[in-house]
């Protein structure tokens, strides 16, 4: 095996970051982010997901027929993810009536998938368990990111806790109403990208093209 | 896996998992096994975890009733609280209780989808498209049993999503105590500040209809002419939920809503 267990669950944090090096579950992370409560919740359960989907698929991963493979992945995500919303309903009630279609859309999340067609579909199934936790929490460290600065500056709290009291209630601080609109957390997601990346400049693509240069004849 | 000494893999589970994975058989069978397998799983989620889930729902729904109704105190056993509570089925119509139905398992939201206990409106401010003829009301009444609140259900669109919600009325049926939603889609720190306590607080003591029997509550950006008991400030940054409250609470204290009812209550007849 070419990475070490610890590899496979530090790398995505960082250096193999689903979300600002792979640019995958893009569209999740808009939607959960307004509010970090939610936000952990949502990277708990994609964690899971992923984890457990990436365990399971690997099992099977040479009696799949590659004909239906994805097919076959998703079927066994799907049945995780209606395991996750059933569980959150009734233990996490709340919770679930905020996250609400969200969850039943980690299905559609493209790291779960990602990881079982990419590393899941070759590996075994303890190295793709870990994987898919490494995965889970790379998308839920950026997630918490977007959510603190979401949170904070859009609404004036940290998990629900008052920190800059708002003028609504009678404090000094004005939110930023963008914040708490989907949009901004595209800027944030693009700042983080270009904080990554200038930290560690080989996460940088190549250009898709390079421009000639011209020779005189 | 077949044994390597052995090259002809024995018994029909060896020769399964020695056909190639790309076999038409093999691709059925895998198929066909997996669909039944995660739909067992599933399926035993969902039967085995839809007491608690239906427990969660009740208990959402009463903690609601009593935090509108000012009697909810954080720690409280909600059931046993919920317990003074009395339900009621309200035949819209006439404005009189109904024992057609059993008030503490009747679903009046699941009534609005069903043609025989519903009707389709033609003026829809609330945009709800339809609406129950009956609905589950609650009468909370003091220690000595005379009337002292009333909690209704209302519901409408706001800006994303249909608000789900109660409203307690004073036992004279047209001062407001309080108003509550227990369910929405709207924009946080925006729409969704019709949670905050602030702005909810500004429903207390706000009346329904004038001494004519007009609704005059509104939501607005500015006062009406029919004055500060009549108007809520409408939410910052929120006009289109805004909006969608004060429609909805304007429907469904009006003559096609609670209006028939309210009528008796303020006359005393309840």
């Amino acid at each position: 095996m070419a990475q070490t267990r610890k590899e496979l669950l530090v790398d995505p944090l960082v250096d193999n970051n689903p979300i600002t090096l792979q640019v995958l579950g893009i569209c999740s992370a808009l939607a959960v982010t307004s509010s970090l409560q939610v936000a952990f919740v949502m990277a708990l359960a994609v964690t899971f997901v992923t984890s457990f989907s990436s365990f399971f698929i690997s099992i099977l991963r040479n009696q799949i027929p590659g004909s239906i493979r994805i097919i076959v992945q998703m079927v066994i995500i799907a049945s995780l993810v209606i395991l996750v919303d059933q569980l959150l309903k009734a233990y996490a009630f709340e919770i679930s009536k905020t996250l609400s279609v969200f969850v039943g859309l980690i299905i559609t999340n493209c790291i779960v998938m990602g990881r079982a067609e990419a590393f899941a579909m070759k590996n075994p199934p303890m190295a793709s368990f870990i994987d898919g936790i490494g995965n889970g929490l790379g998308y839920g460290l950026i997630l918490l990111l977007v959510g603190f600065i979401r949170e904070l500056f859009g609404a004036g709290s940290l998990f629900g806790i008052t920190v800059l009291p708002t003028v609504n209630n009678g404090g000094w601080y004005v939110p930023n109403g963008m914040l708490l609109l989907p949009p901004s957390a595209f800027f944030i997601i693009g700042l983080i990208i270009w904080a990554f990346r200038t930290w560690k400049p080989g996460q940088v693509e190549d250009r898709e093209y390079k421009i000639q240069q011209a020779e005189a004849h | 896996m077949s044994d390597a000494q052995n090259p002809e893999p024995r018994g029909l589970i060896g020769r399964f998992l020695a056909a190639s994975p790309d076999s038409v058989g093999k691709t059925l069978v895998v198929a066909v096994a997996l669909c039944l397998f995660a739909s067992m799983v599933v399926s035993a989620a969902a039967v085995s975890l839809r007491p608690v889930q239906e427990a969660n729902k009740l208990r959402d729904k009463q903690l609601n009733v009593l935090q509108v109704a000012g009697v909810y105190e954080p720690g409280m056993n909600v059931a046993e609280a919920f317990a003074a509570f009395q339900p009621k089925v309200l035949d819209l119509g006439t404005g009189e209780f109904t024992d057609q139905f059993d008030a503490t398992t009747f679903d009046d939201i699941a009534a609005a989808s069903d043609p025989e206990l519903s009707v389709a409106l033609d003026n829809d401010p609330a945009g709800i498209g339809r609406k129950a003829k009956y609905r589950v009301i609650y009468l909370l009444r003091s220690p000595d049993g005379a009337l002292d609140k009333v909690i209704v259900p209302v519901h409408g669109y706001g800006l994303w999503s249909t608000l789900y919600g109660f409203i307690a009325l004073e036992k004279n049926g047209n001062d407001i105590f309080g108003l509550q939603f227990y369910q929405h889609g709207e924009t946080p720190g925006l729409g969704a500040e019709v949670d905050n306590p602030r702005w909810k607080a500004l429903w207390s003591g706000k009346k329904l209809r004038d001494e004519t029997g007009e609704v005059q509550i509104t939501v607005a950006k500015s006062q009406p002419a029919a004055g500060p008991d009549y108007y809520v400030d409408a939410l910052a940054g929120a006009t289109l939920t805004s909006v969608g409250v004060d429609n909805l609470v304007r429907f469904w204290v009006g003559e096609e809503g609670y209006g028939p009812f309210l009528t008796r209550l303020q006359a005393g007849e309840i």
